[in-house]
């Protein structure tokens, strides 16, 4: 099914400076999968060479960290909000 | 060249001193591509280090939501330094994502706060000017 994706600062340049995009998928993985093969050039910030999600990347649905859901397997529902967020720390 | 209210460069001092002994962190609102700053939202300090800080992601979720709905996205990120320099760690700058963000440091290493900016891109740190904006500032 379509689903929004709000997508931070940093990826909009490789995705034509939308600060959404939709794409499809039923799952967080389909999703990401669908993302990056439209938008090629966000690959490499979101996942990382193995395919895992990046350290300095959070995908949320709707309030709920999906590393703390089922990863990647984590359903996706009509209406649901998709962010994927940039990690943000220092010393 | 950073752009911002004198409340929010106030504010944005008094929740690093309030956070002391720890770092404190909070991000920065305005149009991206601009240093205009027109939202300041202090955070927690996921880390409660005086090393370290860290933005809850969840936190992160809903200053982006809020800034959304007035037109305006994320450009920026403060945090203190409590004894050293306002100057980026390398730590910092290996964890500087995004080259169109204002990196603003507090150092509250002397008596007096200082507060000085930063593009981080590719890992090369480059200072802007801090603009406090003043009433009279702002009517002119």
């Amino acid at each position: 099914m379509p689903v929004e994706v709000r997508l931070p600062t940093l990826l909009r340049s490789q995705a034509g400076g939308q600060a959404s995009v939709v794409v499809s998928g039923d799952t967080i993985g389909e999703v990401i999968e669908a993302l990056v093969a439209e938008y090629p050039g966000t690959a490499s910030q979101i996942l990382n060479q193995d395919g895992t999600l990046h350290k300095f990347v959070n995908v949320y649905v709707n309030d709920d960290d999906v590393r703390y859901l089922s990863a990647f397997d984590t359903p996706v529902q009509d209406g649901d909000e998709v962010s994927i967020l940039p990690a943000v720390a220092g010393g | 060249m950073l752009r911002l209210p004198n409340e929010i460069y106030l504010q944005m001092i008094g929740h690093c001193i309030t956070g002391l002994p720890d770092e404190a962190c909070g991000l920065l609102t305005g149009p991206y591509g601009s240093g205009e700053i027109v939202g300041c939202y202090p955070t927690r300090n996921a880390a409660a280090s005086a090393r370290l800080y860290e933005i809850d992601p969840v936190e992160i979720l809903h200053v982006d939501r809020d800034a959304q709905k007035r037109g305006v996205d994320i450009i920026g990120v403060f945090h203190s330094h409590t004894h050293t320099d306002a100057y980026p760690s390398p730590t910092d700058v290996a964890q500087a994502l995004d080259p169109g963000w204002h990196y603003v440091l507090v150092s509250l290493r002397d008596t007096h706060p200082v507060v000085r900016s930063y593009s981080i891109v590719d890992g090369e740190i480059t200072e802007e000017s801090v603009v406090v904006l003043t009433h009279a500032a702002k009517a002119s």
